[in-house]
C-alpha cells in the first residue's frame, strides 16, 4: 500500500464555528484525517454532528474558521467530486419520485455535462455502485418502497458511484439489521484500503472500537479528538453525554 | 338515436371551435396551463404551494403600475413577484416572525396596494379581468408576451430538469457536488413568478395559484418516477383548461374557475381512485378478484 503523505491532510478543519441565526451550533472544532483513515464522530442528539457535516460540505457557512480538503478551498474540492454526503434518514424526503438507480446516477451529477446526460461511464459506475451495496434487485423501485436498511445502501451506493476520495456518513448505521450492517462495515474497510477517508458519525459505540482509527467526540466543540485507542475511554465519553456514564451506553467496561 | 348523439357531441365540440375567439383561448389557456403543470410538479415536491400562493397575489401591484404607465404588464408583475420574494427573505431574516406569517403577511399588503392602486388610478383597468382572468378576451399583444415567457419558462425547466429536481430532492448532496444551490433557487423562483405572470392571464390573480399547484400534487398520487409526474401534470392541466373552456362556453360559466374547478375535480379523482396512492387503492381490490 502506498505510504500516506504526511504534510498533507485530506480534511483539515480549523477552528470553525456554524451558527443558524445567530443560535451557536458548533464553536472551535478541529479536525485532522489523513488518507485512509476512519474517524468516528460521537456526541449526543444535537450536539452538533450533523451540523459539522453541513460545514465539511459547504451546505452552511462558516461563521469563522478555516477549511482545507487536500490543501485548497471548499468550492476547488466541491468541483473536484472529492467529497460524498451520505444523509441522516431524517434529511430525505423518502416520498420523491424518484427510484434507486435515479439516485445513485444523482452521484454522476456532478461530472456530467449542463444537463446531466449520462455517458456510458456513468452507466457503468453506477451499475457497479448498485452491485457493490447489493440493490441489483432493485434498481427501478421507488425509494418510498425501500425498507430504511436499503434505502441507507442507496445513498451509500451514490457516494460509491461518485468516486469521491473523502466520504462523511451520517449515523450510516442508525435503523440496519445485522446483515445490512456487516455489508456496510466490510465496505468502510474496502474504501479505507483504497485509501478513502472516512468520517461517520454514530451512536453505537462497538463500531467505533471496531473500525475507527480516529475519534472524535463532541458536545457543541470538540470535547476529545485523537487515537480511538487513547480517546475513547470512559472519561471522555461521561463528559460527552453530560454526565452519564458509559455504563448506560454500551454496557460495563471489561 | 345513435346519429343524434353522436351529431351532438360533433357539435359540442366543433361549434366552439368556428368561434376565432374561442380558438384564441383554448389555445392561450392550454399553453398557459402547460408551464403552470410543468413547473407544478417542482413546487408541490419543493413544498412552495404557499410560496406560489404569495408571489401570485404579490404581482397585482405590478400589474396595475404597468397597465397605468402603458408598459408591456408581464414586466409590471415580474418585477413585484420576485420583489415580494425578496422581502419575504428579507423580513424573515431580520425578525423573530415565522416564516409562514412573514408570507401571508408580505403578499396580502402587496394585494392590498393592488386594489388600492386601481380604485385610485382609475383608468381603464378592468379589475374584474386581473382578479379572475379573461382567457376570452386576450388581445393581440398579451398572446406575443405569453408565447414568449411560456417558452421562456419551458427551455429554462428542460435545461434544468435534473438539476432542479436534485435541488428539490437533496440540496445538500447538490452542493456537495459543486451545483450552484443558490442559483437554482432564484431560478425556480424566477420561473414562478414567470408563470404567475402568464398563469393570472387565464385564471386570475386569484386562482393562479392552484394552477401552479393543483396539477403537480394530481401527478404526485398517480406515478412514482419524477418524469412521468411532470408529464401527467402537464397533461392533466392541459385537459382541465380545454374542459374548462367548453364548460365555460355551453353552460355560460366564468372561465377560469370552470378550468381550475376541472383541475380539482381531476385531482378528486385521483385522489379517490389512483391505483397506489388513491383511497379506494384500485389495483389492490382490482387483483383481489383475479
Ligand atoms: N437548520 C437549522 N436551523 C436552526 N437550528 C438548527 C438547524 N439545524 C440544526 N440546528 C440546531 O443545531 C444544533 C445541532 O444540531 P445537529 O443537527 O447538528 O445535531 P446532531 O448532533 O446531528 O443531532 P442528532 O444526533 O439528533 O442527529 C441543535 O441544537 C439544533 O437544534
Ligand atoms: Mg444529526
Amino acid at each position: 500500500m502506498e505510504k500516506p503523505n504526511y504534510q498533507n491532510y485530506r480534511i483539515d478543519a480549523e477552528n470553525i464555528c456554524v451558527d443558524y441565526n445567530g443560535k451557536v451550533a458548533l464553536y472551535d472544532a478541529n479536525l485532522r484525517l489523513k488518507p485512509g483513515q476512519i474517524c468516528g464522530l460521537v456526541g449526543m442528539n444535537g450536539a452538533g454532528k450533523t451540523t459539522f457535516f453541513n460545514a465539511l460540505t459547504g451546505f452552511v457557512n462558516i461563521s469563522k474558521g478555516k477549511i482545507r480538503i487536500n490543501g485548497e478551498p471548499l468550492r476547488a474540492a466541491q468541483k473536484d467530486q472529492t467529497i460524498a454526503y451520505v444523509p441522516q434518514s431524517e434529511g430525505i424526503d423518502s416520498q420523491f419520485p424518484v427510484n434507486v438507480w435515479d439516485v445513485v446516477m444523482m452521484g454522476r451529477y456532478g461530472s456530467m455535462n449542463i444537463l446531466r446526460c449520462p455517458r456510458e461511464s456513468d452507466v457503468q459506475a453506477v451499475k457497479d455502485a448498485i452491485r457493490r451495496v447489493d440493490l441489483t434487485d432493485f434498481l427501478s423501485t421507488p425509494i418510498g418502497n425501500l425498507s430504511g436498511g436499503q434505502r441507507k445502501r442507496t445513498f451509500l451506493a451514490r457516494a460509491i458511484a461518485q468516486r469521491a476520495s473523502i466520504l462523511l456518513l451520517d449515523e450510516p448505521f442508525t435503523g440496519v439489521d445485522i446483515r445490512t450492517e456487516k455489508l456496510i462495515s466490510e465496505l468502510f474497510i474496502q474504501f479505507k484500503n483504497e485509501g478513502k477517508t472516512i468520517l461517520l458519525s454514530t451512536h453505537d459505540m462497538i463500531h467505533v472500537r471496531e473500525f475507527c482509527d480516529l475519534v472524535l467526540l463532541i458536545n457543541k466543540t470538540v470535547v476529545a479528538y485523537g487515537e480511538t485507542s487513547e480517546v475513547f475511554t470512559p472519561e471522555n465519553i461521561t463528559s460527552t453525554f453530560g454526565g452519564i456514564s458509559p455504563d448506560v451506553l454500551f454496557g460495563p467496561e471489561s | 338515436m345513435e346519429p343524434f348523439l353522436l351529431s351532438s357531441i360533433n357539435t359540442f365540440v366543433t361549434e366552439p371551435l368556428t368561434h376565432d375567439f374561442m380558438r384564441k383561448a383554448l389555445f392561450m389557456s392550454s399553453l398557459v396551463a402547460a408551464v403552470c403543470g410543468l413547473l407544478s410538479s417542482y413546487l408541490t415536491l419543493k413544498g412552495w404551494a404557499l410560496m406560489g400562493d404569495a408571489v401570485s397575489h404579490s404581482v397585482m401591484p405590478g400589474v396595475v403600475v404597468a397597465y397605468a404607465l402603458g408598459l408591456p404588464f408581464s414586466l409590471g408583475a415580474f418585477i413585484f413577484g420576485v420583489g415580494s420574494v425578496a422581502l419575504i427573505g428579507f423580513v424573515k431574516q431580520k425578525s423573530r416572525v415565522k416564516e409562514d406569517t412573514v408570507i401571508g403577511l408580505v403578499f396580502t399588503g402587496f394585494f392590498a396596494l393592488g386594489i388600492v392602486l386601481v380604485s385610485k388610478i382609475k383608468s381603464n383597468i378592468d379589475l374584474h379581468s386581473i382578479l379572475f382572468g379573461s382567457p376570452l378576451g386576450i388581445s393581440l399583444s398579451d398572446v406575443k408576451q405569453t408565447v414568449l415567457i411560456s417558452l421562456l419558462v419551458v427551455v429554462l425547466l428542460s435545461v434544468f430538469r435534473k438539476d432542479l429536481m436534485l435541488y428539490c430532492f437533496d440540496p445538500r448532496h447538490a452542493k456537495t457536488v459543486g451545483i450552484n444551490v443558490l442559483f437554482l433557487h432564484y431560478l425556480l423562483l424566477t420561473c414562478l413568478s414567470l408563470a404567475a405572470v402568464v398563469g393570472l392571464q387565464t385564471v386570475g390573480i386569484i386562482l393562479v395559484v392552484a394552477m401552479l399547484i393543483t396539477p403537480g400534487a394530481t401527478a404526485y398520487l398517480l406515478t412514482d418516477q419524477f418524469d412521468n409526474m411532470t408529464m401527467i401534470s402537464v397533461f392533466s392541466a392541459i385537459i382541465s383548461s380545454v374542459i374548462g373552456i367548453y364548460c365555460s362556453f355551453w353552460f355560460d360559466l366564468e372561465t377560469g374557475g370552470s378550468i381550475v374547478l376541472a383541475q380539482t375535480f381531476i385531482f378528486l379523482f385521483a385522489f379517490l381512485f389512483a391505483p397506489r396512492y388513491g383511497i379506494f387503492k384500485f389495483k389492490k381490490i382490482f387483483s383481489n378478484y383475479k
